[in-house]
């Protein structure tokens, strides 16, 4: 079997898209924030989290904040959900939570649940189960959970469930991995695992590992590393990961490496990118990888960082 | 829908820079601000930051006019990812009133290459939600067009179920399901959306009404490949909250040892067989001779108890899984017997 090339990698994040005609560079100008999530909890599993200037780091996170409360993607751009779970958890990383008027931010999340107990994304109003996990995943680590009405929200994800016993994004839509995640996640959070069938998601999701000992995101689909990820941690929070086969898919990891230039792309021989980096990397470490830090599976933030949110008070 | 992107290909093909253009004369383009050390340092086209440096001035000043518009099209087309482009563009059509059906056809325009852009499809449903019913045609056409080029966009299906409730157009939903399995009986989605159909749809009789059709369907569908997920899953589905009747149904049992007789792709056939056993189907000899026949390699001599025989089965030939299996074996029913 390989070896995880932690240094190259930590290379890689620092120094990535330096390369002026690089398509990911353009596209990533919106979802900074999300990038920085990404690459930075990368570091910090691999160790390297000092390798980053931290007061650089958080100014410019507090200047995505906009006058609602919720963040947005980089500097100039509208707030979204998204991006405003991306900077309460890089803050976290920095044991930095603190700076932010919890409330401010809670406030701006709170008005985007709908009566069904659904979430929007933001004030345009897309629903998705995301954004569930994205609501009650952030409010948690702000410890503002009882601010929304946690029980519609529960109530909202469990009708996205399916007959397979995954979930959609919204009611009837096809079981997918990374909803499953997020709904699975939302329900640990919210202390409502109970609804979820383990048994019979539990076989749905280890049903995702391919010959190859990748994992796919749907029935009939290609394997993707970010799926170690999505699937993975559902496996984990549901108590059933070791009904896939861990060996096989730490090769399979292993093998999306680029061994030369550092990161990890989405299977073997594509193109590296920082998302794919971080959910291989993040697998890795729910694998038990030797030398990662433990990561915590429903609120994807080292063990350590989730450990000093709820049990250090100050 | 355009088959093409003609009108954005000839722009950007004919793109005058902006510094260079008259009806910009009076505005002066922001730059991006990214801080002094970048934590993701990104780097840019200078087409591409003379676009944004514009739409930073107008949307800074908020400018609702035609040519913003005009920009916020640009801009898209150049980064179709950014967010704040699409929102201000709305604010833009809000406050100039501008043409709905415009808007779907630019976005069909656009559509082909970002088939997975979340922005699009939210934008997409924005625009047609505000034609209300009048849109339904269009959308089925949309969905259906970008489903011939991914059976399995979960966007485009996502739109689709979207459409269905809030702006009717069931009709013609099952057929369409039934032609997308036709092509590929293993997608996935079409399944999710057939039950979605037989399950939601105003205009048939409901799940229990459409079960026997259903049933028959499912089972030619598993018959024609044994090693497909998603059918065995339906059938199972289609029997949701009746476990009663699912054993009962002697089509269920027997499209297991349909298959288990042909030798080969059993493996659905074997858990579902399990499952039944478990919920309290009393297997006859037929199904322990098929057992037996099926002279699996490793597994030894096989176990009286046909439920732990089925467990060991699965072990050996399903190994990527076998903690699984083994799971299921030590949670077999203790009475459970053969005979």
């Amino acid at each position: 079997m390989g070896e995880l090339a932690a240094d190259k990698h930590v290379k890689y994040i620092i120094s990535v898209e330096k390369k002026k005609d690089s398509f990911e560079s353009v596209v990533m100008e919106h979802l900074r924030l999300n990038g920085a999530y990404w690459g930075l909890t990368t570091l910090d599993i691999l160790g390297k989290l000092d390798a980053v200037d931290e007061e650089d780091v958080i100014s410019w996170i507090l200047k995505c904040q906009d006058e609602s409360g919720g963040f947005a993607g980089n500097i100039g751009h509208d707030p979204h959900v998204l991006y405003t779970l991306s900077a309460v958890q890089v803050l976290a990383l920095f044991d930095k939570v603190d700076i932010l008027d919890a409330d401010k931010v809670s406030n701006y999340i709170v008005g985007l649940q709908n009566e069904d107990g659904s979430f929007s994304g933001d004030i345009w109003g897309e629903v998705d189960t995301r954004f569930s996990y994205i609501a009650i995943c952030c409010l948690s680590i702000l410890q503002r959970l009882d601010k929304i009405n946690v029980d519609k929200a529960v109530e909202y994800i469990v009708s996205c469930k399916n007959l397979d016993g995954g979930f959609g994004c919204t009611p009837g839509g096809e079981s997918h991995s990374g909803q499953i995640f997020c709904c699975v996640g939302a329900l640990a959070i919210a202390g409502a695992l109970h609804h979820v069938d383990k048994d019979l998601l539990g076989w749905w999701l280890c049903e995702r590992q391919v010959k190859s000992g990748g994992l796919n995101g749907r029935p009939e689909k290609l394997p993707d590393v970010c799926y170690s990820w999505w699937v993975l941690s559902s496996l984990i929070m549901i108590d059933r990961v070791h009904w896939i086969n861990k060996d096989k898919l730490v090769k399979f990891i292993l093998d999306c490496q680029d061994m030369e230039n550092g990161g990890i792309s989405d299977r073997p021989d594509d193109a590296v990118d920082v998302f794919h980096t971080y959910f291989g990397v993040a697998g890795l470490s729910l694998l038990e990888y030797p030398g990662l830090k433990p990561i915590d599976p429903a609120y994807a933030l080292p063990v350590d960082v989730v450990n000093r949110i709820f049990f250090s008070k100050k | 829908m355009e088959s093409d992107e003609g009108d954005e290909q000839q722009q950007e093909a004919e793109r005058l820079p902006l510094s260079q253009r008259p009806e910009w004369s009076d505005v002066t383009p922001i730059p991006q601000d990214d801080g002094p050390n970048p934590v993701v340092p990104i780097a840019y086209k200078p087409e591409f930051s003379e676009t944004m440096s514009y739409f930073r001035a107008v949307y800074y000043s908020n400018e609702r006019s035609s040519r913003s518009f005009q920009l916020t099209k640009e801009a898209i087309c150049l980064n179709p990812g950014n967010y704040t482009v699409w929102h201000f563009r709305r604010q833009i059509i809000e406050t100039l009133h501008a043409d709905l059906q415009d808007e779907l056809a630019f976005v069909g325009r656009i559509a082909k290459s970002n088939s997975k852009n979340y922005q699009l499809w939210h934008h997409r449903r924005w625009v047609a939600e505000k034609l209300g019913t009048g849109a339904v045609n269009k959308e089925l056409q949309f969905t259906k067009k970008m489903l011939s080029l991914d059976a399995k966009n979960y966007h485009a299906w996502s739109h689709r179920q979207w459409v269905l409730q809030a702006l009717g157009g069931w009709e013609d939903e099952l057929d369409y399901c039934q032609m997308l399995l036709g092509e590929d009986i293993f997608n996935n989605s079409a399944w999710n959306q057939r039950y979605f159909v037989v399950t939601r749809s105003p205009l048939l009789g409901g799940l229990i009404a459409m079960r026997d059709s259903e049933v028959n369907f499912t089972i030619e569908a598993i018959l024609g490949n044994p090693e497909n997920e998603s059918p065995w899953r339906y059938l199972r589905g289609l029997y949701k909250d009746d476990t009663e009747s699912w054993i009962n149904d002697p089509r269920m049992s027997s499209v297991c040892l349909k298959v288990l007789s042909t030798k080969s792709n059993y493996v659905f056939a074997l858990s579902t067989l399990l499952d039944l056993i478990c919920h309290g189907f009393w297997p006859s000899e037929e199904f322990r001779e098929a057992i037996n026949a099926l002279n699996t390699p490793d597994s030894g001599p096989l176990d009286s108890d046909l439920g732990r025989a089925i467990c060991r089965v699965l072990e050996c030939v399903d190994p990527l899984r076998c903690n699984y299996w083994l799971w299921r074996k030590s949670k077999l029913p203790l009475t459970v017997s053969s005979q």
